[in-house]
């Protein structure tokens, strides 16, 4: 089974443009919506949901007030500011600092402090006219700390090892932290698509980087590339340079904004010079992946 | 007074906004523009700042003394972030994993454990003509992202901020918001847009922070983001609308209030519109 991670660096490049595209071009697969804090594929493949799960975030700590002696231990021993003298006298743990170490639990001497369990947000197997969809949704503020992303890409292989697929097609996070670094592991082709811009390809250097740290083989597209072509040529420079390649080109299209605008995936319907890019892509990417 | 500038889908305009705006009001104030961006920090390629000092930001990590470890486990029981396992009979630390909490060591029976700083990344400051300037730079191949948001805010010494946030709606985004005295939210006419400023709109109301919107690349797509935000009653605080001269003046990493000085005014006036929006 074959692996291929959309990504990005910098946010708002397209991603999930081309994931979608994809989607809707390639047979036998299972896709995937790494995403969890903006997930938005789902926006264009219409999911019907079949499955619903929550997902527990590691637990924070609470203090009970009518517990707690106002001795300040939490206080002391938390590095992350979460534990607060409240005017009573009493602590008051920030649930938004919290990082769940849970020190203060073992220091408290009234026993005040306790980790309730969280839900934290929820994961969904759905159906697609184009396959299997694996997606998730962190509530807002929640640490995204890659353990959704582990959720969301363990499910979408066991459904492809179930339903028989040879791939499956994740749409990355932008960054290169935690949730991307989660997305990253075990691929088999990241596609990282830029944007002819300088914080695009500031931000693709970063994303080179880290794909080398891991030793995964990136190939580069290059969006909206007629908006800056000197800018295009710039990034093709470099990645030759640096050793990988541009395996495509999408020109600015209204029409690939319309397609998303009316929901649906940009290579349906009548295709215009920005479709046609993404399906001479994919053949590409399909060929360098081998399916 | 700090002014954080979000949105919960990337790329629609957020380093834009807080450059130009920073840069506007510094003719008039000491300003001090934080890229809280830290896994892609894209504030500097607009402002070109000169960057004169550096530091590191570190955690303290534990290291096993192997003499002294008897692999009896308390340390990986007391971890929360699975970062140490007992291999053999002795402990065995993953670094990328530990968040820095020190409670391994608290309860580690033979004194094996020991705290050694780790790198997460870097903070640079210094100035871009009157704007005091800080970014932070997370390590490439570092997950934890967190502590160098803080590290960036504690560098704030001018009464303006502007903090230019990361994408989405998660930890380092409440990281950067938290403390703020209102949100600007950029977003964008596209399903995308409305979906993931819903999600922002969500957390800034759940921090409790006065928040308005900057609806960038205006007149392409649809009109579903203003009337969410009618019905909301959320201000739409400024339009910019696409126009490939702003795609190319911003793709080559120059500020849109440099190549079109009527735009100074709007900037200015969305600075009036956020003062009108604060808590009183």
């Amino acid at each position: 089974m074959k692996q291929l991670l959309i990504l990005s660096g910098k946010g708002g490049t397209g991603k999930t443009t081309v994931a979608g595209a994809f989607a809707a071009l390639a047979s036998d697969k299972v896709l995937a919506d790494c995403d969890v804090d903006a997930a938005d594929l789902h926006l264009i493949l219409a999911p019907e949901r079949v499955e619903t799960h929550d997902f527990s975030a590691l637990p924070k700590a609470k203090i009970d007030p009518v517990l707690c002696s106002g001795g300040g231990m939490c206080a002391e021993v938390c590095r992350f500011g979460g534990a607060q003298r409240e005017a009573e006298g009493k602590y008051r743990i920030d649930q938004f600092v919290c990082e769940g170490c849970r020190v203060c639990v073992s220091v408290c001497p009234s026993g005040a402090i306790s980790l309730p369990d969280r839900l934290a947000g929820q994961w969904f197997i759905s159906t697609t006219r184009f396959g299997s969809l694996v997606h998730a949704r962190l509530k807002p503020g929640e640490e995204n700390s890659g353990k959704l992303v582990a959720q969301v890409r363990k499910a979408a292989t066991e459904l492809a090892e179930k339903e028989g697929k040879n791939l499956i097609i994740i749409d990355g996070p932008p960054g290169i932290g935690c949730p991307v670094i989660a997305s990253l592991t075990g691929v088999d082709l990241v596609l990282a698509v830029t944007e002819p811009t300088v914080a695009g390809q500031h931000d693709l250097e970063r994303l080179l980087k880290l794909s080398r740290h891991f030793n995964i083989d990136l190939q580069v597209v290059i969006n909206k590339w007629d908006l800056a072509p000197g800018a295009s040529d710039a990034i093709e420079r470099y990645a030759d340079r640096e050793g990988t390649t541009v395996i495509g080109r999408i020109p600015f299209d209204a029409g690939l904004v319309e397609a998303t605008a009316a929901g649906l995936p940009s290579v349906e319907g009548r295709r215009g010079p920005g479709a046609e890019a993404i399906v001479s892509l994919w053949e590409k990417v399909s060929h360098r992946l081998g399916v | 007074m700090q002014v954080a500038v979000a949105s919960g889908k990337g790329g629609t305009g957020k380093t834009t906004v807080a450059v130009n705006l920073a840069y506007v009001l510094a003719q008039e104030m000491p300003v001090e523009l934080l890229d809280c961006d830290v896994e892609e920090p894209n504030a500097h390629l607009f402002l070109h700042p000169t960057l004169n000092e550096m530091h590191e930001v570190k955690i303290l990590v534990p290291e096993v003394e192997r003499s002294r470890c008897r692999g009896c486990g308390r340390c990986a029981e007391a971890c929360a972030f699975n970062a140490i396992a007992v291999l053999g009979d002795k402990a065995l630390v993953f670094p990328e994993l530990c968040h820095g909490c020190g409670g391994c060591v608290r309860v580690c029976p033979a004194q094996a454990l020991r705290e050694e700083p780790r790198r997460l990344g870097v903070i640079q400051s210094g100035s871009s003509g009157p704007v005091s300037f800080v970014q932070g730079r997370l390590d490439v191949g570092t997950p934890l992202v967190v502590p160098v948001v803080h590290a960036v805010k504690e560098q704030s010494r001018e009464k303006v901020t502007i903090l230019d946030a990361p994408p989405g709606t998660s930890c380092p985004v409440v990281a950067t918001l938290t403390g703020s005295d209102y949100a600007i939210l950029v977003t964008e006419p596209s399903p995308f847009g409305l979906n993931d400023l819903k999600l922002a709109v969500e957390l800034v109301r759940e921090l409790g922070i006065p928040h308005g919107v900057v609806l960038n690349r205006a007149g392409l797509g649809t009109e579903e983001v203003q009337e969410y935000c009618h019905h909301e009653g959320i201000p739409i605080l400024l339009r910019i609308p696409f126009d490939r001269r702003f795609a190319e003046t911003i793709a080559h990493g120059r500020l849109l209030v440099e190549d079109f000085p009527d735009w100074r005014g709007e900037f200015r006036a969305l600075w009036d519109r956020v003062q009108g929006g604060l808590k009183v």
